[in-house]
């Protein structure tokens, strides 16, 4: 019994992934309080479609594939902001226009390489059992970066997410901190592009928290919850990609909407379980 | 305590702001001297609400200069409290009370800081002020409407600013609570903060407060309420939507708080 949890990790790629798959999932989670509480999973699902054609020109180029991606994310990111503020096109229009234009460019150039789309699928669907010690290294230094700036800034993104005009009144730069969690969200998907790819990430940027915020009522509980859900989801998504053999990303991201469901029924049942007045 | 530089709290003059390139509002020009209570009236859509989104920024002013204590107002914004007509707040947000009159504290306590114990005690200051207390862990969405507009209040009382620019502060609450909030205002006042409120109740205006600003696009009349309240300034202000009915020795204003 005992055996079946340990064995698959006397693997190294499955160390590897098992690392990996935690810190992504965490710092997913992390992000995702502000992404569920602001409701913004549009967003966070444009920005990685978004950096599809950045993997793309990466891979075409021999360049680095992160660096790709975070030049397309952050550039979204950025193109979001304007366009929705400099014209009369609503928010969510504006997303639509700039993530799908995209990802068809990413689709565009993907066309044109003949026979190695294998690896580009990789990044679509992800694969955290590929993980490579420079992916976790990445992962962890650009993870480091969003949990620093989230400790620091932990007020200020708190009265951002819950009254931004009465934080504007008081003086803080509202602009500047909707643009500073707009570009951790763009970092978050690039390091979990690798481990749950660019179609999946969303759900692993909102699910955990969503599910945390049917637990609790404090801001930070709900971050904390978050990230062990999240955490709980990567380890057991992973026991089940090795045991089954299926696509660990999915499997990693199924748990997860399980969770959700688990605990959205269990808090109905409680409440049909109180006695009425 | 309280910083005193030039002989007012805030200068307004001809001050134009507005929505995409138009004004609501034109040649907008007063002041007032620290510790007083302003009531700005006006009907719906006359601009009250955007005067004070252009006194802090939240609008661009198209014309003129807003001077607080002789230095331009969004220099020192911290130095504003400002409770919005309607709070468009996500009800099912995790804060609790307290933690909402604590982000009150933020400009003070500064940038990657964390509240001290006097920043504790301000907010249970403030939520006794507003008579809150017992709600302090209650999450904001749980509050009735009234209780929130209080709680909003009282994260404007932790701040503890020089010019507080409240937004129809009453509206929506009972008349217990509106009178424990004017109340509450005039202990403000009295202890030398300078309270500009925009309200729909005349008499209040008329009972409590220094001076009165009647707004229509314009500045129809500035100044003590028995002065500034005439027939014809109420006129010009409301169109012919108003009273002025004389009861024993009191003035009563009729209004027709839903005229559009
Ligand atoms: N966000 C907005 N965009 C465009 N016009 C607005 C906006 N808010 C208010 N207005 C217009 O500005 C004028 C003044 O409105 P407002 O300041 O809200 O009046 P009041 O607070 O006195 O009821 C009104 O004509 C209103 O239609
Ligand atoms: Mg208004």
């Amino acid at each position: 019994m005992i055996e079946s949890f340990v064995a698959p990790f006397e693997f190294g790629f499955m160390q590897r992934a098992l690392v990996g798959g935690v810190l992504v999932a965490a710092i997913c989670a992390l992000v995702g309080t502000y992404v569920v509480l602001r409701g913004q999973a549009f967003v966070g699902d444009a920005l990685a479609h978004a950096a599809f054609p950045g993997v793309v020109i990466a891979y075409l180029l021999k360049g680095n594939i992160y660096l790709g991606a975070t030049v397309f994310a952050v550039a979204t990111a950025l193109g979001i902001g304007l366009v929705s503020r400099r014209s009369r096109v609503s928010y969510d229009t504006a997303i639509g226009i700039m993530f799908a234009g995209a990802f068809a460019l990413g689709v565009l150039l993907m066309s044109t390489i003949q026979g190695y789309t294998v690896d580009l699928f990789g990044f679509l669907f992800g694969n955290v059992l590929g993980i490579s010690r420079r992916d976790l290294l990445l992962v962890g230094l650009l993870g480091a970066l969003v949990v620093l700036t989230v400790v620091l800034l932990y007020k200020e993104l708190l009265l951002l997410s819950f009254d931004p005009i009465v934080a504007e009144a008081m003086g803080y730069p509202v602009q500047a901190l909707n643009y500073l969690l707009l570009g951790l969200m763009a970092l978050t998907i690039v390091i979990s592009i690798q481990a749950v790819g660019i179609i999946l990430v969303v759900a692993l940027l909102v699910t955990p928290s969503a599910t945390a915020s049917l637990l609790t009522e404090r801001f930070f509980r709900m971050m904390l919850l978050g990230i062990l859900l999240a955490v709980l989801a990567a380890v057991i998504g992973l026991y089940l990609s090795y045991y089954l053999n299926v696509a660990s990303g999915a499997a990693i991201v199924l748990v997860s909407t399980c969770l959700f469901f688990l605990v959205l029924a269990s808090r109905r049942l409680r409440i049909a379980a109180k006695p009425r007045a | 305590m309280e910083k005193k530089g030039g002989q007012y709290c805030l200068e307004v003059r001809e001050l134009a702001a507005g929505y995409d390139g138009t004004p609501a509002i034109e040649g907008i020009t007063f002041a007032i001297p620290p510790g007083q209570m302003v009531g700005v009236i006006g009907p719906n859509g006359a601009g009250k609400s955007t005067l004070f989104k252009a006194i802090l920024g939240l609008i661009p002013r198209q014309q003129g200069e807003i001077l607080l204590h002789d230095a331009p107002a969004l220099d020192q914004r911290a130095m504003m409290g400002y409770l919005p007509q309607l709070e468009e707040i996500n009800r099912a947000f995790p804060v609790s009370v307290e933690d909402v009159v604590m982000m009150g504290r933020y400009p003070r306590i500064g940038w990657c800081r964390r509240p001290r114990s006097h920043d504790d005690e301000a907010v249970r200051q403030a939520l006794a002020r507003v008579e809150l207390l017992d709600h302090a862990r209650t999450q904001i969405g749980r509050l009735s409407g009234g209780q929130q507009q209080r709680a909003f209040l009282a994260r404007v009382l932790a701040q503890d600013p020089h010019l507080l620019l409240l937004d129809e502060p009453v509206s929506g609450v009972d008349t217990t609570t509106q009178h424990a909030i004017f109340a509450l205002l005039e202990e403000l006042r009295n202890s030398g903060k300078t309270v500009v409120v925009a309200t729909h109740d005349l008499n209040c205006v008329v009972e409590r407060f220094d001076q009165v600003l009647c707004l229509n696009r314009r500045v129809i009349a500035y100044g003590p309420p028995k002065e500034a309240f005439r027939e014809d300034t109420l006129d010009q202000t409301y169109g012919h939507h108003l009273m002025i009915v004389q009861v024993g020795d009191r003035r009563v204003v009729v209004a027709d708080e839903h005229h559009r």
